[in-house]
């Protein structure tokens, strides 16, 4: 919303400056965007006189002027400076526009220095309208009346030195679409005086020939209240210089003086209205009903639009001529031949107003003041304000006012209770200046009972009344005021198990050396649908971009685009990680935690210590290990192989208990990172957060550590197997031979591959086990570390089909 | 007894051998059991007794020298050995030490986890919500009715709806006020709560992505006001600015689910480019907040007569950037690994208010 400092002067009696007015309207929530203040840029630009202009010795086209500057102003000594000029205009006794050497000249950008042009000194510029970016006018130089006072800047004499205000106004505010509205917060801030808006009706001559209807259908919702009336024998030429300047200065093309009454009356008063060409209504009346649905309508923006059923229109007998509220029609807008105009004004339900602008996609004034709430009061005082102005600058006879409906009734009241407001804001307002502020914008007390004005729709309860007290009294005054802690003494935590959980998760895979990313929460339909997801249900409608267009399943798409991104700017060793939701649905809370791990490349740059390798299975599952040991998982995990499809099969495993998977580790599959553009290796896990059961018993205390003084015994087997056989059967069968003397059992070597299929026979392999015994009440004698030895043995090899090896 | 000559040669032969081995041949050439000294021992016997006590104390003096010597060029060689392994044992130092991978934290979760520190410290919980939200929580329980303009500026992603599921599409949570409403609803009043989190908007450009992170606040009680809300963001932006001294301001404004609404500016000065919080001439809008909206209190089934407090929402990337200097907000998740190591902070750095948020 921009309004120029004049304009608010109609309304608004006040000696405060621009940067007073801005810095009370940001406070009291009309957020200041922007001050424009011509002044600023066009002050050094003053009216000369030329004395005397003759050809340039060496250029037919250019003049060597001799020029009468005043630069102390009217009345001030005279300087004489030489310019060149090339405008066709440039004459002896021409009074101009001169601008120093040193002036930036806002319409070339230029800063203007002293010259020589041809053999010949310049020393400053006659301007263009066009180089002071008053218009496109760049014919000649500045051409004025003779008694323009010399010396005089030029925007004081124009009358162009009229500050521009944008605020951003909030969607509750539709009153502060109009300049009245601003001030009126303004006058109730104390920075001035709100003028009494004069409304004289004004007497009608005649009966309309055109007569308005509202269809029933509308009536309690749509339009409830439709007003206008026509004006005979109007000139609708341009508008006058004051309106034209006020309406470029806010950014609009002034087009008529008809449209640009409507125009005027939007910003000033919020009260958008539309003119028909009363010659171009058919059948002498206007309608306003719902589209029965695929009509075309040609509006004023030029473009055609197809109506949907139940769209509210303004028809005459050829037609629709109007998008209610919205947009008028082309064929039966003003020209500048109009002679006979309806006026139109009237109010639009806001609901029905936005369905429809949505609907159709169109942004107008008119639908933007609508949509939020023009006033259901103002709906005849604006009519007659705006027939006032047709009839002074456009001339012609008034009819009388046509309407159908009446004016919505929103009356309503709230209660004030002053202490409640000192409550809530924390800052003392006495209650006196609580009903003065309230006033002030309109409302209406009677004892605590507060109406508010028509033009305010967003008051809708006594917390609204709260909220209109503080910012006029403004919150800048607020002080901040210590709250009291919860409860007394050390806070307790609080984290919940889960938010614990992933803190740690986080941190523990940082450490392993892992660096955090955060990718988007959707990711496109193809990577989508290779990690399981890509459903219709996890699609979003409305995706910024086909790569954002489904919710990531797994956090592992999203990660391997990002190894691709790194590789393709050289980096090809990775370990990146994330912790955040993958959804497994579209619903509320399908959604789950997932901490994930990817290794790409080798563990290390080349070194002279060879530590460089590739990343392997068992690197990713060393770190989901870790990771889950931070979770609290219970050290002994099943491992088995049922992994999803973009794990390479042979060489990824899931660590869970019983049916529950807590752990996911393994390659990546080759196709997947064909197809995600990844250079291999790559590995990764996936730890679900929530999946690792949580402590049976929580206590800080630890169970008593029970360590012997006896020596372990450490005794090493090796067992001949196929090559198939897991190792952990192995394992798991040796910890069952004894297990109260059994401590460990761990791998330590496995020997496969061609020797050793030439040594133990083909499909053979042989996997060495350390077990260490731990004796509890007295030490092992040979016989009892034989006798375990051959329990081992026996348990092993009948598990596993293997053989002690010779 | 004339022991001169036997002397010379020994002590010589001593300083004269090469190695060990040599020492050896020495030792057992005098000192041994058939050794030259042994020898003369033996020889004692026959000697009257004066005679015999003479020679004997010469003898051994001359075997304990001997000894000495050989035991001082053992330790001499032994030394010579060890210095010449020494020598051998030479590296170069200056060779890289074995790699060990560093890896980092990324900004978002840091300052989350500040969050978390300051905000727990003041007696605030951490609350969370799904990120696909009915769009009641999303926006009716907030007080943003279908048709309200403000639903329009939210920019809000919708779910795809199946055929005839004709409820209203989910959303993506465009805020995460959604989660004072499950809050209150779960926990009850009082409450004081934090929702840090992902939330989403359809716009991208210089200074948006669809995705971004923003904290809620909300604390409810019998009288808190918004002076409280006012000291409590002061405390937290000096805290998380780590500075001693900040100065907000509130501005008046409007949001559909608290009632008075203020925007809050900090003041800040811009010195070479560098971001100064808490002094200078400049103000930035850092958040919106303001008194929960009695209807918001009603969504959520309290009882606004009896139950009053505040609400706030801050942008998380937002905050991270002005604090540490970040100048991109696209770059968070664009995962660029020379952003994620120089942005990023130690695994160990876990911020707490006793040591002080950053290092």
């Amino acid at each position: 919303m921009k309004f120029t400092l004049s304009w608010l002067s109609d309304h608004l009696e006040t000696s405060a400056s621009v940067t007073e007015i801005a810095e009370a309207l940001t406070d009291l929530g009309l957020e200041v965007e922007g001050v424009e203040d011509p002044a600023e840029q066009l002050a050094p630009f003053r009216i000369c006189r030329v004395i005397e202009a003759v050809q340039h010795p060496n250029a037919d086209r250019l003049r060597v002027c001799r020029v009468a500057t005043y630069p102390g102003g009217p009345g001030s000594e005279m300087v004489e400076v030489q310019v060149v000029c090339g405008a066709p205009n440039a004459r002896t006794g021409l009074v101009g526009v001169f601008a120093p050497a040193g002036t930036h000249v806002p319409g070339t950008g230029v800063d203007l220095k002293p010259g020589n042009i041809r053999g010949v000194d310049s020393n400053g510029m006659l301007c263009s309208e066009r180089e002071l970016m008053l218009s496109d006018d760049h014919n000649g130089i500045i051409d004025l009346p003779e008694d323009a006072p010399l010396g005089a800047r030029f925007i004081d004499w124009r009358g162009l030195n009229d500050p521009v205000i944008e605020v951003k106004v909030t969607p509750n505010r539709p009153d502060a679409l109009g300049i009245r509205g601003i001030a009126r917060d303004l006058a109730a801030r104390g920075l001035g005086k709100l003028k009494p808006l004069d409304i004289a009706p004004v007497a009608g001559g005649f009966d309309s020939p055109i007569a308005v209807q509202i269809d029933p259908a509308l009536k309690a919702k749509g339009c409830p209240h439709f007003a206008g009336r026509v004006i005979r024998g109007v000139t609708n030429g341009p508008s006058p210089d004051w309106l034209q300047k006020r309406l470029k200065a806010i950014g609009l093309r002034p087009i008529s003086a008809l449209v640009d009454i409507t125009n005027f009356f939007t910003y000033a008063l919020n009260r958008p209205l539309h003119v028909f060409d009363a010659d171009k209504v058919a059948g002498g009346s206007l309608r306003i009903h719902p589209a029965a649905g695929g009509e075309e309508f040609l509006a004023l923006d030029g473009k055609t639009y197809t109506l949907a059923a139940g769209q509210m229109v303004i028809s005459d007998d050829a037609g629709v001529e109007s998008l209610a509220g919205i947009m008028g029609g082309e064929l039966s807008g003003c020209t500048p031949e109009t002679v006979n105009v309806f006026l139109e004004s009237a109010w639009w339900d806001p609901i029905t107003i936005a369905a429809t602008g949505r609907a159709l996609k169109i942004n107008s004034d008119a639908r933007y003041r609508f949509e939020r709430g023009v006033d259901p009061a103002f709906t005849l005082p604006g009519l007659e304000l705006a027939t006032q102005m047709v009839l002074d600058l456009c001339g012609g006879e008034a009819s009388h006012v046509v309407q159908d409906g009446a004016a919505l009734d929103t009356t309503r009241s709230y209660k004030l209770n002053p202490a409640r407001v000192i409550s809530l804001v924390g800052m003392d307002i006495p209650e006196a200046e609580q009903r003065r502020t309230l006033t002030a914008l309109g409302f209406t007390l009677r004892g605590n009972d507060v109406t508010p004005p028509s033009w305010r729709p967003d008051v809708l309860g006594d917390a609204d009344l709260v909220e209109e007290v503080a910012r006029v009294a403004s919150l800048s005054r607020l002080k901040g005021a210590p709250m009291k802690r919860g409860t007394p003494g050390v806070p307790k935590p609080i984290l919940t198990p889960l938010q614990q959980r992933e803190k740690a998760a986080r941190r523990t895979i940082a450490a392993l050396g892992y660096n955090e990313c955060v990718t988007y929460s959707f990711i496109d339909a193809k990577a989508a649908t290779l990690f399981g997801g890509g459903s219709e249900a996890v699609r979003v409608e409305n995706p910024i971009s086909s790569e954002m267009s489904h919710l990531r399943p797994d956090l592992l798409p999203g990660l391997l685009a990002a190894a691709a991104r790194n590789q393709a700017r050289g980096f090809m060793d990775l370990a990146l990680f994330e912790v955040g939701p993958a959804f497994q649905g579209g619903e509320p809370g399908e959604q789950h935690l997932q901490a994930t791990g990817l290794l790409v490349g080798a563990s290390a740059a080349r070194d002279p210590h060879g530590s460089r390798r590739a990343v392997d299975v068992y690197d990713a599952k060393a770190d989901a290990e870790a990771v889950l040991a931070a979770l609290g998982a219970p050290a002994r995990a099943q491992i088995s192989r049922k992994v999803a499809g973009w794990w390479h099969p042979g060489r990824s495993g899931a660590i869970g208990l019983g049916p529950n998977t807590m752990a996911t580790f393994g390659e990546i599959h080759p196709r997947i990172l064909r197809e995600m553009d990844v250079k291999g290796p790559a590995v990764a896990f996936t730890v679900l957060v929530a999946n690792v059961p949580a402590p049976k018993v929580k206590t800080p205390t630890r169970p008593a550590l029970a360590i012997s003084d006896l020596q372990a015994v450490d005794r090493d087997f090796a067992f001949v197997v196929d090559a198939g056989v897991e190792a952990l059967t192995a394992v798991n069968a040796a910890l069952g031979a004894d297990k109260a003397l059994i401590e460990s059992v761990r791998v330590f070597d496995q020997f496969t591959g061609d020797k050793a299929e030439a040594q133990m026979g083909a499909g053979k392999k042989s996997i060495a086990l350390t077990v260490r015994l731990q004796p509890t009440a007295s030490t092992l004698t040979d016989a009892e570390i034989e006798a375990v030895s051959a329990k081992i043995v026996e348990k092993v090899s009948k598990a596993t089909g293997g053989t002690l090896r010779g | 007894m004339d022991l001169t000559d036997i002397r010379g040669k020994y002590i010589a032969a001593v300083a004269g051998a090469a190695g060990e081995a040599a020492l050896e041949e020495v030792r057992v050439a005098a000192l041994g059991k058939k050794g030259e000294i042994s020898a003369l021992m033996a020889t004692l016997g026959r000697m009257d007794p004066d005679e015999r006590k003479a020679a004997g104390a010469q003898l051994n003096a001359l075997k304990d020298e001997i000894d000495a010597a050989l035991r001082a060029r053992k330790a001499a060689l032994a030394d010579a050995a060890l210095d010449e392994r020494l020598r051998a044992e030479w590296l170069d130092v200056t060779l890289p030490a074995r790699p060990r991978r560093m890896g980092t934290i990324h900004p978002v979760s840091q300052v989350m986890d500040e969050l978390t520190a300051i905000f727990a410290d003041m007696g605030f919980a951490v609350a969370e919500g799904p990120q696909v939200e009915p769009d009641w929580y999303n926006f009716d329980a907030l007080n943003i009715p279908p048709e309200h303009p403000a639903r329009q500026e939210h920019d809000t992603f919708f779910m795809a709806r199946a055929e005839g599921d004709n409820r209203p599409p989910h959303v993506l949570r465009t805020h995460t006020s959604p989660v004072q409403i499950r809050a209150l609803q779960t926990m009850g009043t009082p409450l004081r709560v934090i929702a840090p989190g992902r939330v989403y908007r359809m716009d991208m450009d210089q200074t948006h992505t669809p995705m971004f992170h923003q904290v809620e606040g909300i604390a409810i009680d019998r009288d808190i006001s918004m002076a409280n809300l006012k000291w409590t963001l002061e405390e937290f932006c000096r805290a998380f600015f780590e500075v001693d001294q900040v100065e907000l301001r509130f501005r008046a404004s409007h949001f559909p689910f608290t009632e008075p609404s203020a925007e809050v500016d900090i003041r800040y000065s811009n010195v070479g480019g560098q971001l100064r919080i808490g002094e200078g001439d400049k103000w930035m809008e850092i958040l919106g907040s303001g008194m929960m909206h009695p209807k918001v209190l009603q969504a959520a089934g309290v009882n606004p007569d009896e139950w009053q407090g505040f609400a706030f929402g801050m942008g998380i990337d937002r905050i991270a950037m002005l604090k540490y200097g970040i100048p991109d907000l696209r770059a968070f998740f664009e995962s660029d690994l020379r952003w994620l190591k120089h942005y990023g902070f130690s695994a160990l750095d876990a911020p707490d208010l006793p040591g002080g948020l950053s290092r």
